[in-house]
């Protein structure tokens, strides 16, 4: 095994600018998660539904100690203004956030509804999609995805970033319809690595 | 086509790779394909709002939730987040979790044989005011070995999750403090290549802030990204 020595220049001072990331480490679960964080919808909203997957890392393995937080507007392309994300969202609210962390199986589950559509910024269509970002213990920043829908191929078909992948990294932003919702795993690194963004800012 | 940036270049020299070997669970962990840009769509440019609501004025204070003392030093971390405009970042959520004195969190998967204290919780939240200020009392962390190579020890670090104003700003780091002696042989703090920028990431003893007779003061001011891709109604308000 390995030391590491890495030097140190105790005369230099920080450097103004953005504050960097570092992981969210492998101790975060009593203080991130909680009881009403997997619902973004009350389980009585029409439409209600689960998403729900798995976190993989590059051999395949399930990642037991992950977080996924998920930022949607509401079923006519709305955003949530009210303030809050800790309390109970209702049997028919709807918040828009919500955060799950994994099990033993790499498994994170969140009740929401489908979003409705939101355009780019210059107003273009776009399918529905929610914003998802995964941390995890060995993971210096967030990864950054979108989870679409497999059964709005219309739309997917011409939306402004699906469009622009090859069909097969497309495929894997794309949820799965299943009994009772959407399936989406999310894959850190390997052959059918999720499709990751960029989003500006960090 | 959308544009492509490869994953180390994509925001360097701020942020750590996704990659970066020394720390080992880091291999099997990063996205090895190039990040994708997406087109700026109204989702990632907003993002969930935060009121005095769902918090509790002694959510701040990780000291009083006991019914004794904690032990160790006690600490006031203040600092003021901002964005890259150097407008304040306004009611936005910071969420902080840390060891105890002793180096141990209170996580069933701490195995590090340190004593617990009860009279420590390890975890808190608050809300910036209308300057972007925000303040937490607590117990400054001891540092607490890990199994990432022979001999590996954290320095005291006090993990921040905070918010901003938009999906984009979303940003969870960790604090350092000045003069760590563990700084050296930790992989985590200085998979920041950039040296200037990991220094952003060591908080300041702030003397103005120590109270007499009863906490020392730490500043840890926060920038957040993405200004001009954000709203800026509240800046305006």
């Amino acid at each position: 095994m390995t030391e590491f020595l890495y030097e140190q220049d105790d005369a230099l001072t920080a450097s103004e600018g953005l504050t960097p990331s570092q992981t969210v480490g492998p101790f975060f679960h009593y203080a991130l998660p909680y009881e009403a964080g997997p619902r973004v919808a009350g389980p009585e909203r029409p439409g209600s539904l689960v998403l729900a997957g798995r976190v993989l890392d590059g051999a395949g393995a399930p990642v037991p100690d992950a977080m996924v937080e998920i930022w949607q507007a509401d079923e006519q392309g709305g955003f949530v203004t009210e303030p809050g994300i800790y309390a109970e969202v209702g049997a028919s609210g709807f918040r828009g956030f919500g955060r799950s962390d994994t099990d033993g199986d790499g498994r994170f589950e969140l009740r929401t509804v489908k979003p409705g559509p939101v355009p780019t910024r210059d107003g273009e269509s776009q399918a529905p999609h929610i914003a998802m970002s995964v941390f995890a213990r060995g993971m210096l920043r967030r990864a950054v995805t979108r989870v679409y829908f497999d059964d709005e191929a219309g739309a997917n078909a011409g939306d402004p970033l699906l469009r622009t992948l090859a069909p097969e990294r497309a495929h894997t932003m794309v949820a799965t319809r299943v009994e009772g919702g959407y399936r989406f795993d999310v894959r850190i690194q390997g052959e059918r690595e999720t499709v990751f963004l960029d989003v500006f800012a960090r | 086509m959308a544009d492509l940036i490869a994953p180390e270049t994509a925001t360097v020299p701020l942020d750590p790779p996704y990659r970066f070997d020394d720390y080992r669970s880091t291999v099997l962990r990063s996205p090895g394909k190039a990040l994708v840009v997406p087109p700026a769509g109204l989702t990632e440019l907003t993002g969930p709002v935060f009121g005095t609501g769902d918090l509790r004025e002694t959510d701040a204070d990780l000291t009083v939730h006991g019914d004794g003392e904690a032990i160790g030093e006690r600490i006031i971390v203040h600092g003021r987040v901002t964005d890259d405009r150097g407008k304040p970042v306004r009611n936005t959520l910071i969420e902080i979790w840390q060891a105890n004195a002793a180096g141990r969190y209170i996580h069933s998967g701490d195995q590090h044989p340190a004593p617990l204290d009860p009279n420590f919780v390890g975890a808190g939240r608050c809300l910036t005011d209308d300057e972007g200020r925000y303040r937490f009392v607590s117990i400054k962390p001891g540092p607490y070995p890990w199994k990432n190579h022979h001999n590996a020890w954290r320095p005291a670090h006090i993990h921040l999750s905070l918010f901003g104003r938009a999906f984009t700003q979303r940003l969870v780091t960790q604090m350092y403090f000045p003069g760590d002696p563990l700084f050296f042989q930790d992989p985590i703090f200085n998979a920041i290549r950039d040296e200037r920028a990991r220094k952003r990431l060591i908080s300041v003893y702030d003397h103005s802030v120590t109270s007499p007779e009863w906490a020392t003061g730490y500043r840890f001011d926060i920038v957040v990204g993405g200004a001009e891709a954000t709203p800026v109604a509240d800046e305006e308000a």
